[in-house]
């Protein structure tokens, strides 16, 4: 197998091929996570793409479930579902509709609106404590996300519990529809936010599988307390042109700019294997 | 006068079935004390789930909860659970089909003298509007002792309502009949109607009981299943007999009358429907039977509504 880097390119191209076919997306953030997501479900994660359904698999919850392109394509990429379903997103009738949807092999929930996936974590992880079950629960958070006031009363909750089978991701690619968080409504001392709410807190350089993959080590033998991993991401991240640009939160390349990010992931591919 | 209230029942139920069926798991917003289920948290503290007043938190967790196998029941205000936490039972309840039970404890103008933050006068409209989600009202204790049996054997989300204070019986011990989702017919009838749910059933069949005694051939439908309504037993009765009476503790907006009205202005033979029910308007204070009484939904006022109709 390929290594994890150049495997994270190849689902860029991926997420650029669905969004461009189906003349819709999320392709900032998509582009943010698609590390995140690459490491839990290819390196952290106990699951088994012939089995989704399997007892004692790990969870996980695309809070931020706009990127759900991201997430098709890692699901596809890891034998889920066959690639080339990827072509139905958002198409009429399909089962791949633009967040994610519980109909779909390897997912859990439904989400979309934001603000709820922490909570659900939360249940999923007391549902593992009671049974003595050794699953974890993931929970990928978009930093813009963090202004919905039912994520803190998912953080309450988590602490309360001791819940350190339960570890939140934070997609912290500073960009929102409306431009820099910071702006929109700050994150001041984010580290502080989630450790005064008893959060065991890692960052980590979130487009790095390897730093990633170290941060859900650490996370996995924290006992007593949850672990929310600050992951510090680009916006747009692998396509030079949409890096940390606001305006790519949504955007359709044209034809021109699908060639150029098409060419620049494969460099990038071929030069990380 | 019996002075069992429903949600006592449901602890009762709740702490019976969970001794034989580890996978139950109750949830309170610090609301064991009101929804009469501190008994349950303190025989079965490994299957209960304290959140603290968060009322959209407690139904993801519960929802959570539910995606990893557990019977979720969730126990709270309906004022907060079907409004504050709507969207978290849109999403996480109806819309990913989780187990979880939706139980509004003091419903409708329970906590009549606390005023409208504490009424749920609109949870018809609310929690019935979100597909995949069901409604139930039941009016007595025998009854919600035999609804709540019938949901822990589903596997489907549900929001349930009751109310605080305890209500007359309609049924007796060991005389409840029951079947899931189709109305219970608790007097018989031809001449009208009375279609009700919740603390209503109680005033319906006794204005039937004082119509008999005039001569007039009054029907009562218990419909707990607010959702999926039993429409069959509607159309039944709208045959069967000359007008339709529906009398709830709800706005009209989006309730019972509303829903009845729908199904028979679409049927080839109109039928007459009146609706009793609350105004759209904050509610006045008062203990329940008092706010009843001052908007009219009252066994007396039933008995002149079924008068008026058939002069």
């Amino acid at each position: 197998m390929e290594n994890l880097k150049a495997k994270t390119f190849e689902i860029r191209q991926d997420i650029l091929d669905t969004i461009v076919n189906c003349k819709a997306g999320h392709i900032g953030g998509d582009f943010s996570v698609t590390d995140i997501l690459t490491t839990l479900y290819f390196k952290q994660m106990n699951v088994d793409p012939a089995n989704p359904k399997m007892m004692g698999r790990d969870r996980l919850i695309l809070s931020k479930g706009h990127s759900v392109e991201a997430l098709y394509a890692v699901l596809a990429n890891r034998g889920f579902f066959p690639k080339a379903d990827l072509k139905t997103v958002s198409a009429y009738g399909s089962k791949y509709i633009g967040h994610p949807t519980n109909k779909v092999n390897g997912i859990e929930m439904n989400s979309g609106s934001l603000g709820h996936g922490l909570s659900v974590g939360v249940g999923m992880a007391l549902a593992g404590q009671m049974d003595n079950a050794s699953y974890r629960v993931y929970v990928v958070i978009g930093d813009g996300e963090l202004a919905e006031g039912s994520v803190w009363e998912g953080a309450m909750a988590a602490s309360h519990y001791k819940l350190d089978n339960l570890c939140a991701v934070v997609d912290r690619n500073k960009l929102q529809i409306s431009g820099c968080t910071e702006d929109v409504m700050g994150h001041e001392n984010l580290d502080e936010r989630w450790s005064s709410f008893g959060w065991n807190v890692i960052h980590a350089e979130g487009n790095d599988t390897d730093a990633l993959n170290a941060a859900f080590e650490i996370a996995k033998t924290t006992n007593g307390q949850p672990t929310v991993v600050i992951a510090d991401t680009i916006k747009g991240f692998g396509v030079s042109f949409m890096e940390n640009a606001a305006a790519w939160h949504h955007k359709v390349p044209n034809a021109e700019e699908y060639q150029l990010a098409t060419a620049e992931l494969a460099l990038k591919r071929s030069a990380a294997q | 006068m019996n002075t069992i209230h429903n949600r006592q029942v449901i602890n009762d139920v709740l702490v019976e079935q969970a001794k034989l069926d580890k996978d139950i798991v109750v949830l309170c917003s610090d609301s064991r004390g009101s929804a009469s289920l501190a008994e349950y948290a303190k025989v079965h503290p490994k299957q209960f789930v304290e959140t603290g007043i968060a009322e959209q938190n407690i139904v993801s967790i519960a929802a959570g909860l539910a995606a990893c196998g557990k019977k979720s029941y969730v126990a709270s205000p309906a004022c907060f659970l079907s409004t504050r936490s709507m969207e978290q039972a849109k999403v996480d309840v109806a819309y990913s089909n989780t187990n979880v039970k939706l139980i509004g404890i003091s419903g409708g103008v329970s906590y009549g003298a606390l005023g409208m933050t504490h009424h749920s006068t609109n949870d018809i409209a609310t929690m019935g509007s979100v597909p995949n989600m069901r409604v139930y009202f039941p009016s007595d204790r025998h009854q919600t002792r035999q609804l709540m049996l019938a949901l822990l054997a589903d596997q489907k989300p549900a929001y349930i309502r009751v109310g605080r204070n305890p209500v007359e019986d309609v049924y007796t011990e060991g005389d409840c009949p029951f079947v899931m989702d189709q109305a219970t017919v608790v007097h018989g009838g031809n001449d009208l109607t009375i279609i009700a749910s919740g603390e209503m059933v109680y005033p319906a069949q006794q204005a039937a009981l004082a119509l008999e005694k005039e001569g007039i051939s009054c029907r009562v439908l218990d419909m707990f299943c607010v959702k999926p309504l039993d429409t069959a037993a509607v159309l039944k009765a709208a045959r069967e007999t000359q007008a339709v009476i529906v009398i709830e503790e709800h706005v009209a907006i989006g309730g019972l009358g509303a829903t009845i009205s729908q199904l028979l202005a679409a049927q080839p033979q109109p039928t007459r429907v009146v609706s009793l029910c609350l105004p759209d308007e904050p509610a006045i204070a008062g203990k329940s039977a008092e706010v009843f009484a001052y908007y009219g939904l009252t066994s007396d006022n039933l008995v002149q509504t079924a008068k008026n109709l058939l002069a």
